[in-house]
């Protein structure tokens, strides 16, 4: 391609200047690209969440448990398959510095309910025998070592005392959207023990899970659950998954919408950055379109040449600095690991980038390219002597 | 080289000199933007409590939320010798309840948690920093309550006059107080028993007690934690709600902290280009200053002064940008409470200064190397060059 | 008159990869003070390659070069430079003022080497400037000026320090006639009524006229004198 060729030559003429462009593209879109990926984190709940499940809470909000009576009355209502439930455990490992996500919960329906948590038999097996067993995420128990049959002891805040339990399996997610990094013992354990203290908290499950039978039926089965508890001791509150991870998300709504609007002013500099090294670069070379137009070359053909090189800058430095999300994501990620589980680099992410890359190589080009379509010749060959 | 000479060559080239700035605003903007927010967190939850005051929560526990002290282990925390006595020759001491509810804001349907505090008779006296600036104290006994100003801004039903509804029970909000920058601004106080009452809750969350002398809290502190009646410990109130920042002001921080590195590569790149296309229009007449005498070093220090003039230009900006949002404030969950929190952005000299050194790094580090070449540039070649 | 500048067996060559190009080949040369020197030669003759020696801009590869008395070819970088800020001024084809200072700014430009005061440079470049006569486009910028204007500021700034010698490259290079004319009566009047000893590289000839004396060069190697009558 003779054309690629002299756009590639032309665009490196000035090497040190076009290699700091490029540098500049990449970072931008390196920038670009760790936004939407924070952005996509945050919303990670979101897309794992599944159309088909319910989350029962309490209505005045998240802290009060719901009796555990309640499961057979859910289990009643029209639309119904699956009824598990859990209790937040919030024990601490060691140091309160290694956070994760800790929790009881009625092991069998929980794992029926939870098809993407991927567990061989023998561990699901191992698990429901032993009433001290938990199961951790594969990411977990990377993060601290842990292995199949080790005792793990984890220090209630709500629950006092220290608490020991065996870990029996580690599950792998069924696609990398699903969270790693749980951790879930059974709730019987914690409610015998809770008996034993005579603790006001036996019997009382911290929320229902609910599996329905189709998922256009959610919604109504969702209102039906409230009202059959509706002017009871403990009113209900229902909505799917979704819906209860956005309610989450959107409570730090400051938050993501600031990072929105920078990861768009970002792109807007950059536009200016380059935008400045083209008309450079223009400025330059006037005498030489002057030149191509006495050759006969049309005004296009020119406004082509600079836009094409425009591109090609804005490409490779694009280029690089998709490539080069994917180790700066891993690192932030690890570092972010306390909060967001999961932190992938999505595909919408690259197409965001891809995208951005494209727009940015046609402004920045606009205004030279302009210029050079109405040069006149003579003007322009005044220019280079 | 007079210092006029890189100001004007700044100035000549206003619209590059404008697009390298901005770039440079941008990442200090960034910067400032995330040291004020931790500084506005810090400032909120630091303000938040006294040093005199002493919170004893359940051994254990992070929170109040998750806390639990019952009654008997309250009121030995009662009899402890540091405990100041009031005015009314009781124990300045109150045992309070605190729960997480759900609300919404006004105008949307979007549920957000705040915190709930039932409070004792010297609750309102042990915080000096907040006051009563709407309607009046809530009647203990009755479901009577009172807002925080953020709160009662910015949540449907929490504003003077206006009612709760919430535990089959129905909450007349008739005060609202301002608890200045302390995270007090977004709960709501209401009579510790009926609250209790209404959420089945046995036990308090917490004690809180006004020391008699603040020096003694290591040793009252020692006392309830070696106590074996006692499953407690004690805070300094202040360190206390510092600690339940620590999650979010580390959160805010890295996120801050990369950002600001990447955008600062970016401004750094962009001076680069700026700096090595002055220094390439310019040849002749770097060569004729060597030529008239001047040493390498002017040359030099004459182009990393513009480099760093642009920096600074840029810092500025960024800053001034950065100080309109002290006009905003965040609300936001904190993670570590599960509820809400309002905060600002808060401007502090430190922060400005640092700001501005930033700016002059990033620009010394652009400008350094098209300076260096600037300085070793051929006499003879540069002034060949048009 | 005492001989001002003295040029002993000096050669010079350029590298192309490691081949050596001569330029200059045993280059003996007097220049007497108070004398108006015209060096001309055909392109590549390494006339300005001399000019740039005498004028310290650039070094020797053998020989030695006497200014003043002075040996430059035995100091240093930094020392050639401060001998140049005092000992030397230039004049250029292309005059080579810095753009974003006005004329007067410019024409101080050598004086902030020096130790004087403000008071003090403010005296010179006003003299200077009345030299040349230009005084009352002092605050003017050089995009303001023409040509022939931009030349006579080039012309203050290199009498501004009283150098002991002026080195012009083609100074009348980029001007038109009646321009030209000005500028070379101009060196002429530096040089019969200020004794400025001017040695200047050109292939115009009506430059060369104004000269006393014309040495050319061709492919590095001085030829004989050839003094002439000024006209």
């Amino acid at each position: 391609m003779f054309i690629l060729k002299i756009l590639i030559r032309n665009a490196f003429r000035h090497k040190l200047r076009t290699l700091l462009t490029i540098l500049g593209i990449t970072v931008a879109i390196l920038a670009f690209g760790l936004l939407r990926t924070f952005i996509n984190a945050w919303y990670g709940g979101v897309e794992a969440s599944s159309a088909s499940r319910l989350v029962t809470r309490s209505s005045i909000s998240l802290i009060f448990h719901l009796p555990l009576s309640y499961k057979d009355k859910i289990r009643q209502v029209d639309g119904v398959k699956t009824v598990s439930w859990g209790t937040w455990f919030g024990g601490v490992y060691i140091d309160e510095k290694n956070f994760f996500a800790n929790f009881a919960v009625d092991a069998k329906s929980y794992l029926e309910l939870y098809p993407e948590f991927l567990l061989s038999p023998e561990e699901t097996t191992a698990f429901l025998r032993d009433r001290k067993g938990f199961v951790a995420g594969r990411k977990l128990a990377k993060r601290f070592g842990w292995k199949i049959g080790d005792t793990v002891t984890l220090r209630g805040t709500i629950y006092p005392g220290n608490w020991d339990f065996v870990l029996r399996g580690i599950y792998r997610g069924r696609n990398e959207t699903i969270d790693e990094t749980q951790f879930f013992f059974h709730w019987d354990y914690l409610n015998e023990m809770m008996k034993k203290r005579g603790s006001a908290r036996a019997d009382q499950a911290g929320w229902y899970m609910v599996g329905v039978t189709r998922p256009d039926r959610a919604t109504e089965v969702a209102l039906a659950i409230d009202r059959t508890f509706k002017n009871s001791l403990a009113e209900t509150l229902t909505e799917t998954e979704k819906a209860f991870q956005l309610s989450f998300i959107s409570m730090s709504e400051t938050i993501i919408m600031a990072i929105e609007l920078v990861s768009f002013v970002v792109i807007i500099i950059i536009i200016a950055v380059v935008a400045n090294t083209m008309s450079m670069t223009y400025r330059e070379r006037i005498g030489e379109y002057a030149i191509f137009k006495t050759l006969g070359y049309r005004g296009w053909r020119i406004a082509g040449m600079i836009v094409g090189e425009s591109m090609i800058i804005t490409l490779i430095g694009s280029f690089l600095g998709i490539v080069l999300t994917f180790p700066v994501a891993g690192i932030v990620g690890k570092m972010l690991s306390n909060y967001f589980p999961v932190f992938n680099v999505a595909e919408e992410a690259i197409y965001m980038d891809l995208a951005a890359s494209i727009i940015i190589g046609l402004i920045a080009a606009i205004v030279p390219t302009y210029r050079s379509v109405r040069i006149r010749i003579a003007d322009g060959l005044r220019r280079i002597g | 080289m007079p210092l006029s000479y890189s100001i004007r060559n700044l100035w000549t080239r206003r619209l590059t000199t404008i697009l390298t700035a901005s770039g440079m605003a941008l990442v200090v903007f960034v910067f400032a933007a995330m040291l004020m927010l931790a500084q506005g967190l810090q400032k909120t939850l630091v303000e938040t409590g006294s040093s005199d005051n002493v919170v004893v929560i359940r051994k254990g526990s992070a929170t109040e939320v998750q806390s639990g002290v019952d009654r008997y282990q309250a009121s030995i925390v009662e009899t402890q010798p540091e405990v100041a006595i009031g005015e009314d020759g009781q124990p300045f001491l109150a045992k309070e309840s605190v729960v997480i509810i759900s609300l919404h804001k006004r105008g949307t349907k979007q549920e957000n948690y705040i915190t709930i505090r039932g409070i004792g008779k010297s609750s309102l006296a042990l915080r000096p920093q907040v006051r009563l600036i709407e309607g009046r104290l809530p009647r203990l006994g009755t479901s009577e309550l009172i807002a925080g100003r953020s709160l009662a801004e910015r949540f449907e039903g929490s504003g003077l006059g206006e009612t709760l509804r919430f535990g089959l029970r129905e909450w007349k909000v008739v005060g609202v107080f301002d608890a200045g920058n302390t995270g007090f601004n977004s709960e709501v106080w209401g009579d510790a028993d009926q609250l209790m009452q209404t959420f089945r809750r046995y036990a308090y969350s917490s004690v809180i007690f006004k020391l008699r002398d603040p020096s003694q809290f290591d040793m009252v502190k020692k006392r309830i934690e070696n106590d074996p009646r006692l499953t407690l410990e004690a805070k300094r109130e202040n360190r206390y709600y510092a600690e339940q920042s620590e999650m979010m002001a580390t959160f805010l921080r890295i996120l801050g902290t990369s950002l600001t590195i990447i955008f600062s590569l970016g401004a750094i790149i962009g001076a680069m280009i700026t700096m090595y296309a002055a220094v390439s229009t310019r040849t002749s007449e770097i060569g004729t200053m060597r030529a008239l005498g001047f040493q390498r070093k002017s040359i030099l220090s004459a182009f990393l002064f513009e480099a760093l003039l642009l920096g600074l230009i840029g810092g500025l900006i960024g800053l001034f940008f950065a100080s309109f949002l002290r006009f905003l404030t965040v609300s936001t969950m904190n993670f570590q409470t599960f509820s809400e929190l309002a905060f600002d952005f808060t401007l502090t000299f430190d922060i400005a200064w640092k700001a501005i050194a930033f700016s002059l790094i990033m620009g010394f580090v652009g400008g350094v190397l098209p300076a260096v070449r600037a300085s070793r540039m051929n006499i003879i070649e540069s002034l060949r060059a048009t | 008159m005492a001989p001002i500048v003295e040029i002993i067996n000096v050669s010079k060559s350029y590298w192309r990869g490691n081949r050596a190009i001569p330029v200059l080949v045993d280059i003996n040369l007097s220049i007497a003070e108070g004398e108006f020197l015209a060096l001309m030669g055909p392109s590549g003759s390494g006339k300005s390659t001399l000019l740039n020696l005498i004028a310290a801009l650039d070094h020797v590869d053998s020989g030695a070069i006497q200014v003043g008395g002075i040996d430059i070819t035995a100091l240093s970088e930094n020392e050639l430079a401060e001998w140049r800020a005092v000992n030397v001024g230039f004049i250029f084809q292309f005059y080579n003022l810095i753009p974003v200072l006005t004329a007067f700014e410019n024409v101080e430009l050598p004086l902030l080497l020096t130790g004087l005061s403000r008071r003090q440079r403010n005296e010179h470049v006003e003299m200077a400037l009345r030299i040349v006569n230009l005084e009352e486009r002092m605050d003017h910028y050089p995009a303001q000026l023409s040509g022939g204007e931009q030349q006579r500021v080039a012309i203050a700034r290199a009498i501004v320090t009283d150098p002991v010698i002026l080195v012009a490259d083609e100074p009348t290079g980029d001007l038109d006639k009646v321009a030209a004319r000005e500028i070379l009566e101009l060196m002429d009047r530096l040089n019969r009524e200020s004794h400025k000893t001017i040695i200047m590289v050109t292939h115009d000839p009506r430059a060369a006229e104004k000269a006393r004396v014309i040495r050319r060069l061709e492919k590095g190697f001085l030829n004989d004198v050839h003094s002439q009558d000024p006209h």
